[in-house]
């Protein structure tokens, strides 16, 4: 059917384009192999959790960045987070963006820091939404009774 | 305590041997909800059972349950409750299960502290498929080598002894002992499975023959053992003797004596973060006394034993490294303090004490500060030290510390002393309902030379001292300890005169405490900035050098 092949092809574009872009790394097309039978859902739910992780980790880190006097040592230790989880689905920008951020506090550089922070903010939201246009697809794809390219 | 008996072959307890390594049974920890659902799919992935928790805590509970519900486990570095190094001690003390550490980082320091720990690998994340299917070879070289190991740690142990007196150049790297360091070392490389040829024809016609049962160290025998090191004192620790002392039916020479190793091995960690700690903590003397009073602090009920009586044995010392050694008596002074939760109370009985003790030796009591700030060091520690190093003993300590002139060796002494920063921060969030003081969690990854030089001096110094043990009250350990403390301190300032610092830290530090901000340069602010001003050594030395006017109150 046309529709199903459209949205394939509309499907494997758009993923290459990520890819591309470097918005996504290698890791997530792991993340797509662990994906079968047994365990369907398994991409939407891992990258569920990362969305839900982030939001509270981009909270800890704003609110940590505004005290008087920074702990680095948290803020540290929320970007490290931050960047173990992005590098497990494969969100790469958001992931590089983290070790610059990790090098700021270990300087104790507070520009550097809240810099970072605005620059993860922004490629999180970026890919974020990559993300879910993704996932809108691939739903879209199921619905028209097609099946994930693997 | 349970044994049993392993049957010919590699596989043991509930392990699947026909579907194996299929449905190996690991236990995932990682408080990264989006890593840990990763990990645990790929361990599904690869047909492996799997159990997840987000709790370092959970896991550990989970497998001192039973301890045998797991053939592996996986467990991150970076956990909010507990260290992932300090559990990956915990798992390897009291149940010899392989761990593979995990962690978003490649740091060399950190991998080798991984091994250093006993971790049989490091992962570093985002975690491949393919490298997960290789794990469990650790599961089955560790059970192969199981018994090797204890025959190893046997001869070792043996060979140590023989060559005992040249462990006592352990003591001072001063002296530079090359027997110690090669008993040392021979330590080490034993538990890496690299034998020194000479060790292994002593045991090895017997132990092979032996049947090696398989011993599960419950918390209750690791008291006993412990206990009967510590009544041995560690230096004549040896495994026979700790067997005919702990008298558990069952129990072989072999199980103790690899026991004894990794116990060693463990004390040796626990050292040089408490050592660390101890100094920071140290300094902060005339910080908040509310902190260590941590009425909280009772789930520690194993504890109230070592509140009654702390007693370190010189022998004990003697066999350490120079840099494990404050560390060792800061944690006892530290376990001494847990009972008592009101400074106060620390400095009463310390009083009483006091004429005791100095029957012993020529002890002052010390100000209530320095109780308090060896109270602090309670707050650091964590609960493993509390279930594992129970009644410590005490030596007395006279007065002459000689301070070392020499300075060989000092800046040698502070490389295992890195980063304790992790392992601070979580060993004083391991202490129900504690509130983390600030201060004790920024590890003072500038104290290794002075440290060592102190070290290396008090080692010296018990070294001389008769291993007679006395009982003290709580107060009174810790009195003792904190006055040593500053003896040693002073012998240690005076001896960093030769180290690379300029500017003495722990000098630094009284300032910092007093006067609750940094100080640089110490020209000054000179007033009785130092609490420990009639004991400290640096000021004593910094008053000379300076000048009487700002001499010692």
């Amino acid at each position: 059917m046309d529709g199903v092949a459209q949205l394939q092809k509309q499907l494997v574009d758009y993923t290459a384009s990520l890819f591309q872009e470097g918005f996504l790394d290698e890791q997530f097309n792991q993340l797509q192999q662990l994906q079968d039978e047994s365990n369907p859902d398994f991409v939407v739910e891992v990258v569920s959790l990362f969305f839900e992780d982030s939001e509270r980790l981009l909270n800890e880190l704003a609110k940590a960045l505004e005290q008087k006097t920074i702990d680095f040592r948290k803020v540290d230790a929320h970007v490290h987070q931050f960047k173990g989880s992005s590098s497990s689905i494969g969100a790469q920008r958001v992931q590089k963006v983290c070790i610059a951020f990790r090098n700021y506090c270990e300087e104790q550089n507070i520009e550097g820091c809240l810099k970072c922070l605005q620059q993860v903010k922004h490629e999180y939201s970026l890919v974020k939404s990559k993300l879910e246009t993704l996932f809108k697809i691939e739903k879209q794809l199921i619905a028209a009774g097609g099946s994930i390219p693997t | 305590m349970t044994v049993e008996n392993q049957r010919a072959g590699v596989v043991v307890e509930d392990m699947d041997q026909d579907r194996f390594p299929a449905g190996m049974r690991v236990l995932a920890v990682d408080d990264n909800p989006t890593c840990l659902k990763l990990l645990d799919t790929l361990l599904r992935k690869c047909q492996y059972q799997v159990t997840t928790t987000n709790q370092a805590v959970m896991a550990l509970k989970m497998l001192r349950e039973n301890r045998n519900k797991f053939d592996l486990v996986i467990s991150d570095v970076n956990m909010p409750d507990m260290d992932g190094f300090k559990l990956l001690e915990l798992l390897g003390l009291e149940m010899d299960l392989p761990v593979i550490m995990l962690s978003g980082h490649s740091d060399t320091e950190l991998v080798m502290k991984g091994v250093t720990h006993g971790a049989c690998d490091y992962l570093l994340k985002p975690v491949r498929i393919e490298e997960l299917k290789n794990i469990w070879q650790h599961v089955i070289r560790r059970k192969k080598f199981d018994s090797k190991v204890q025959n190893n740690s046997l001869n070792e142990d043996k060979a140590c002894h023989g060559a005992g007196d040249s462990r006592l150049g352990v003591i001072s790297t001063l002296s530079a002992d090359q027997d110690g360091k090669l008993c040392r070392k021979r330590k080490e490389q034993n538990e890496d499975e690299e034998e020194d040829d000479e060790e292994n024809e002593h045991e090895n016609e017997d132990a092979s023959n032996q049947k090696k049962p398989r011993v599960v160290w419950s918390v209750e025998l690791h008291r006993k053992f412990v206990a009967a090191v510590n009544q041995l004192g560690f230096e004549k620790a040896v495994p026979k003797k700790i067997l005919d002392l702990m008298n558990v039916e069952g129990l072989t020479r072999e199980n103790v004596a690899s026991h004894l190793q990794k116990y060693r091995l463990y004390l040796k960690r626990i050292n040089s973060v408490a050592a660390q700690q101890a100094s920071m903590v140290a300094a902060l003397g005339g910080a908040d006394s509310s902190y260590m009073r941590m009425g909280s602090l009772d789930g520690f009920g194993e504890f109230h034993s070592l509140a009654g009586s702390g007693r370190l044995s010189s022998s004990a010392l003697s066999s350490y490294t120079p840099g494990e050694m404050l560390g060792r008596l800061n944690s006892h002074a530290s376990l001494v303090l847990r009972g008592i939760t009101s400074s106060g109370l620390v400095q009463a009985s310390g009083q009483n004490l006091s004429s005791s003790i100095n029957t012993l030796g020529q002890i002052q009591p010390t100000p209530l500060p320095s109780n308090q700030s060896a109270s602090l060091f309670q707050g650091v520690l964590t609960s493993l030290e509390l279930t594992q190093l129970q009644q410590s003993k005490c030596t007395s300590s006279t007065g002459d510390f000689n301070p070392i002139k020499d300075s060989r060796g000092f800046t040698a002494v502070s490389n295992g002393f890195s980063d304790t920063r992790v392992t601070v921060g979580s060993s004083t969030s391991l202490l129900p309902g504690a509130s983390s003081h600030p201060l004790v969690l920024q590890g003072n990854p500038q104290l290794p030379d002075d440290r060592g030089a102190f070290v290396n001096q008090y080692s010296l110094g018990v070294a001389s001292l008769t291993p007679d043990t006395f009982d003290i009250g709580g107060g009174g350990c810790s009195n003792f300890l904190d006055h040593s403390n500053n003896e040693s301190w002073q012998s240690a300032i005076q001896l960093s005169r030769f180290s690379s610092n300029a500017v003495p830290l722990r000098h630094e530090l009284h300032i910092k405490a007093k006067m609750g901000r940094t100080q640089t340069g110490l020209q000054s602010k000179l007033e009785p900035h130092c609490q420990y001003q009639k004991f400290c050594g640096f000021c004593q030395w910094y008053n000379k050098s300076l000048g009487p006017q700002f001499g010692p109150k």
